[in-house]
Order: C-alpha cells, then structure tokens, then sequence
C-alpha cells in the first residue's frame, strides 16, 4: 500500500546519515558543541510543529501548540521529581495527557471553524500558563527546577540508553534522542498522511459538509486528530523540559505558539516534512540576526512575509521531489 | 406496496420565516420522486431535514419505519440516505478516484488504526475501494477524466463526479438537488438517463429537486411541489401538469415557467 521509491529510500538514507553521522563529525570537528543544544531544540520543536501541521490537514488553524507542550513539560517534571518515575516511563504519559485535555478542549472549540478557532486556540496557551501560576503541584512562578536527568534504560540487565548523568556528553545523548524522536514522528506523520486517516483529513479539509454527507463522523475525526496533534506538543515539551532540567510557567508562551504555527506556513502546509525545515530556518533565521539587535523582530517579520508572498506554498515548494507526499 | 420513506408533518420555521410547513408525503422503493417549485419554496431544506443536516422545527421522517430526522448526517448516511448538494460540492484537490475512493467509508472494514499499520482487513479495503471506484467511475462514464483534479471538471462532469461520491456509498435512497443545473439540453438529457440508469441498474431510490421541466416531467414517477413551504400538490408528471393550483403557483412567480 505505500511503497518507496528507490529515490525516497536515496533521500531517507542521505538524511539520517545527516543528522546521526555528518552532524556530530562536523560539530566533534569544530568544536561548536553549542550546535548540539540548538539542533536538539530544532528537532523537538519539529515535532510540536508536526502536530500544528496535522490540524492545518483538518482545516484548523492551530495557534495553541505550546499550550500542549507545556502540560507535556510539567506531567513529565512532575512525576519524576515528585514520583520518582524514570523519564523515560513519562515521555508517553506526557503525551498521552496532553491528548486526553485536548479531547475534553476539542469537543466544544473544535466545532469551530477558520478564525474562529484560531482566535480561540491561541488563548490556550496563556490558559495553561495561568494554571500552572496557580496550582500548588506545578510550584507556581518559581517553577520546578533541578530536574534529574534520564536514568538508564536497561532490558534484563542489558543497558539500551546508559544513564545520561553518567554521561561526560549528556549533550550529545540528548540530540540522539532529539533527532531519534523527530525521526519516528515524521515517518508516522509521512505513514499517517498516506493511509485512510490521511485521506479522510484531506477530506475534510476540503469540504466538511460532503465528508460527513459521506458517512464520515466529522467530530470525532477532528478529536482524533486534534489528539494526535496535542500528543506531539506533549512529547515534544516533555523532552525539552528534561533537556532544561527546570520547567517555568514561562517554558512556552504565546510566541511559541505562534512560531509552532509559522513553521508549518514556512515550511509548507502540503508537504508532510515542511514543519522540519520550517522548524529548522525560522530558528537559525532568528539566531542570525541576533546581530542586528533591536531591528530584530522588525527585520524578521519582513522577511517572514516576504517568504510567504514569494512562496505561498512553502519553502518545500521548491521542489524536493523525493519529500514530496505521494500523490496517492 | 409499504413506504421506503416517510416524510410525515415536518415543519421548519427559521425565526419568524416558516420554510417548511406540514409536509408529508411518502417515497416508494425503487422510486423517482421529485420535489419541485419557486425559488425559496424550501426543498433544499427539506432535504437537508431528511438528511439530518437541519433538525427539523417538528415532524419527522421514517425510513423503513425508523426514525431518520434529528439526527447527524454521518449516521443517516451509514443507515442508506445519502444527499448530494445544489453548489458544486466536491473535494476541489482530489482526482475524481482519489474522491471515489474516500467516499467509499462506509464500506470500510478495518480500523483506522488498521489502516496506519497496514492490515490484511486494510489492505484487503485499500483493493477494494481502488476496484469499486473504478466499477462506478466507468458506469457513469467517467473513465477518461477518473485521474483529473475535481477543480478542473467542467459542470456536467462535476455533477456526475457528485453522484458518483453519493453512490460510493452504497446509498438505499440518493437525495440529488439540482443534478441538472447549469446545464445544457444535451447534457441534461444525458444525465436523466444516467440517474435512471443508477435506479434500474443498482436499485437506488432517487429523490431529487430540480428547476428543469422537462427533464422533471420526463425522469420522474411521481412528483411533490412546494410553494412558500407548504405543499400544494402530489402526483404524477400528467396530474401534476394539468393541476390548476402548479399552474397558479408557477405563473405567480416571474422567473419560473412551468415549461411544458
Ligand atoms: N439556514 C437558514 N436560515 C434562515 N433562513 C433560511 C435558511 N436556509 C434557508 N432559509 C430560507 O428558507 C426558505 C427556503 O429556502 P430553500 O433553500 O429551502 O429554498 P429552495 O426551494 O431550495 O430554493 P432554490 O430553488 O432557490 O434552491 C428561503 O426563504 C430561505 O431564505
Ligand atoms: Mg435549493
């Protein structure tokens, strides 16, 4: 049902060559293990990004990802620092929980349509930020800090992932375990977007009315996919929360959200791997031009609009026929 | 003969506006029934009442004695009631068979899980919606146009497409609203005989709205007709072409002509 073709084999190979090979040389060769932190950043954020990506194929336009990251940072710092829990164990559970709010959120906004539910969206963000200033559990301003790192993993005695505080490059297990990450989002994202749930997205993306005229329940494909969505943001604030080793009602704000969304437009909104490389410019993009201080933002946003009036359908537009989605 | 369809005292108000008042009437198996009159005599929301895609004010509509009215499209569609729409309606960046193939949901047996992993009941599906599509693009004599995008078909095209998607479902009863709109004698000569073709060859039920008299007189076996909601005759395409009540209704009104 969904074969690749010797060039998107080609493509795959190149690419985790990439990012699990030629990156790490590059960066042992020049010495910038600065790379590490902000190229691990660029992947978690990636998969935040995917999940805003799979809201855009249902027709909505998602400015509430970092919402979703945040639950996923403090479910994870939570139950390590105060359960004891290993990190690993709390990855999916950060995900899973963020899923199970935007179930009980998604059943009233998600009726909502185009501006609509942007604008509402984008209030859950602060929503989350507010709650996390008020409940006992997540400490409030001062936030939970000095949060352990990942212990082992280990089978039967065998040691898969070795405990990252006996690391002497934490730096370096952290990116693995960025790009590892990223890595099985997107091939379930590319898998996702080519089987039926992907075609019945499209669907609805299209013309709801028909779709459910057709026999689809729209509601609860919105909610599922809504939940998938909000899954990514979990894993994805969980990860970084444990890389920080601190989590701050501040860790994701407003602007994340946003970015989340940028990404995808940037990146392209038909194109299953455009949240990657949208992930990837806008955060270099930013950093460069840290040099220009305070026309910063001015120059940023220029050349933000400029790329989406150039390249309405994204950077990924520029033809990488072997990333393309399959036209099946 | 007991009624595949009832459409019993259904009325449907929109704030001080009545669209709908005490309309009943029943459908037959097998039937084609249409529904005509003026512009905003309320058949599209009759339509949309037996569809489930408005509730109805009051009343309610039975489908092989079971209750359809008040409902969600999705379900009405999985029990064997299926619209189409008046607009152009269709999935604009999907190939006509990419459109077939997604409107064959109902017919799906695996999960959409089962789907994501590749099982044997999906890709057992994935064969079959691919040959059904096939089967019902070429019955409707699609077949040149099956790997075009739906945004570049021309209407008489689009319209087929439409059915096409409604009978991909596998449709008890085929609610068409203006299948021949914008269309051109030949071309709505054509498509009579298709929706005939759809009632005899696969056994749907077709109601449908239309504008189109002559086509209306010549498709239909029996015939509703509305005017300012309430419904002011019921019979066949004879009857209701020498009803004084049609006549008045349909001369009444500027831009309609009762064409015969
Ligand atoms: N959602 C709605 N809200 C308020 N009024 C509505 C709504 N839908 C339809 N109406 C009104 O109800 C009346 C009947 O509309 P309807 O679309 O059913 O007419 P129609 O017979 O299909 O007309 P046409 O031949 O032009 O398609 C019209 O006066 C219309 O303005
Ligand atoms: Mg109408």
């Amino acid at each position: 049902m969904l074969k690749l073709t010797m060039g998107q084999w080609i493509g795959l190979g190149v690419f985790l060559a990439a990012i699990f090979i030629a990156v790490p040389a590059l960066i042992a060769a020049s010495g910038r293990t600065d790379f590490y932190f902000t190229l691990t950043s660029v992947a978690l954020l990636s998969i935040a990004s995917a999940g805003v990506w799979l809201m855009f194929y249902i027709g909505r336009i998602n400015i509430g990802q970092g919402a979703f990251a945040l639950i996923g940072a403090y479910v994870s710092a939570i139950l390590v620092t105060k359960a004891g829990m290993s990190f690993w164990l709390t990855l999916p559970i950060a995900g899973l929980f963020a899923a199970f709010v935007a179930v009980l959120i998604g059943l009233p906004i998600l009726r909502l349509r185009g501006v609509y539910f942007a604008m509402i969206s984008l209030v859950l963000t602060q929503v989350v930020t507010l709650t996390a200033l008020a409940l006992p559990i997540t400490n409030g301003a001062k936030g939970i800090t000095s949060i352990p790192l990942p212990g082992a993993i280990s089978i039967f005695g065998l040691t898969l992932v070795p405990d990252f505080a006996s690391m002497e490059n934490s730096r370096l297990a952290f990116y693995y375990t960025a790009c590892f990450l990223m890595v099985l989002t997107f091939a379930a994202m590319y898998r996702l977007v080519n089987s039926r749930l992907g075609h019945i997205c499209r669907s609805m993306q299209q013309n709801e009315e028909l779709a459910a005229s057709i026999g689809i329940n729209i509601a609860y494909i919105r909610i599922v996919v809504f939940a998938i969505s909000s899954f990514f943001g979990g894993i994805g604030g969980a990860m970084f929360g444990s890389i920080a080793q601190s989590v701050y009602p501040s860790t994701f704000v407003v602007t994340d959200s946003v970015n989340f969304m940028l990404n995808c437009f940037l990146g392209g909104l038909g194109y299953v791997f455009g949240p990657m490389l949208g992930t990837l410019v806008l955060y270099f993009g930013w950093d460069l031009l840290f040099e220009s201080g305070k026309y910063q933002l001015l120059i940023y946003s220029s050349l933000l609009i400029a790329a989406m009036l150039v390249l309405p359908n994204g950077l990924l537009s520029l033809r990488l026929d072997m990333f393309r989605r399959s036209g099946k | 003969m007991s009624a595949l369809l009832e459409v019993k005292a259904v009325t449907k108000r929109f704030g001080g506006l009545t669209a709908n008042h005490n309309i009943s009437f029943d459908v037959a198996e097998n039937e084609i029934l249409s529904v005509i009159g003026p512009n905003g005599a309320g058949k599209s929301t009759l339509f949309k009442m037996i569809s489930s895609f408005l509730p109805t004010t009051s009343g309610e509509v039975l489908f092989k004695g079971e209750r359809i009215s008040n409902l969600k499209p999705h379900i009405v569609a999985r029990k064997g009631v299926v619209r189409t729409f008046q607009e152009t309606t269709i999935f604009k960046s999907m190939t006509v068979r990419e459109s077939v193939i997604v409107a064959q949901h109902l017919r799906a047996k695996a999960s959409l899980a089962g789907y994501f992993w590749g099982s044997k009941t999906a890709l057992a599906d994935v064969a079959a919606f691919g040959a059904y599509a096939d089967e019902l693009i070429d019955f409707l004599g699609l077949g040149d146009i099956r790997n075009e995008l739906a945004s570049n078909l021309p209407q008489g095209h689009l319209r087929a497409l439409g059915i096409a998607i409604g009978l991909a479902t596998d449709p008890t009863v085929l609610l068409l609203d203006e299948p021949f709109a914008g269309m051109n004698h030949d071309e709505t000569m054509q498509m009579v005989a298709l929706v005939k073709k759809v009632r005899d060859d696969r056994g749907v039920t077709v109601l449908l709205v239309e504008h189109d008299m002559p086509a209306v007189m010549n498709i239909s076996d029996r015939i509703v007709v509305l005017n300012f909601g309430e419904m002011i005759a019921e019979g066949t395409p004879t009857q209701i072409q020498n009803n004084e009540k049609v006549i008045e209704a349909y001369l009444g009104s500027a831009d309609d002509e009762i064409g015969v």
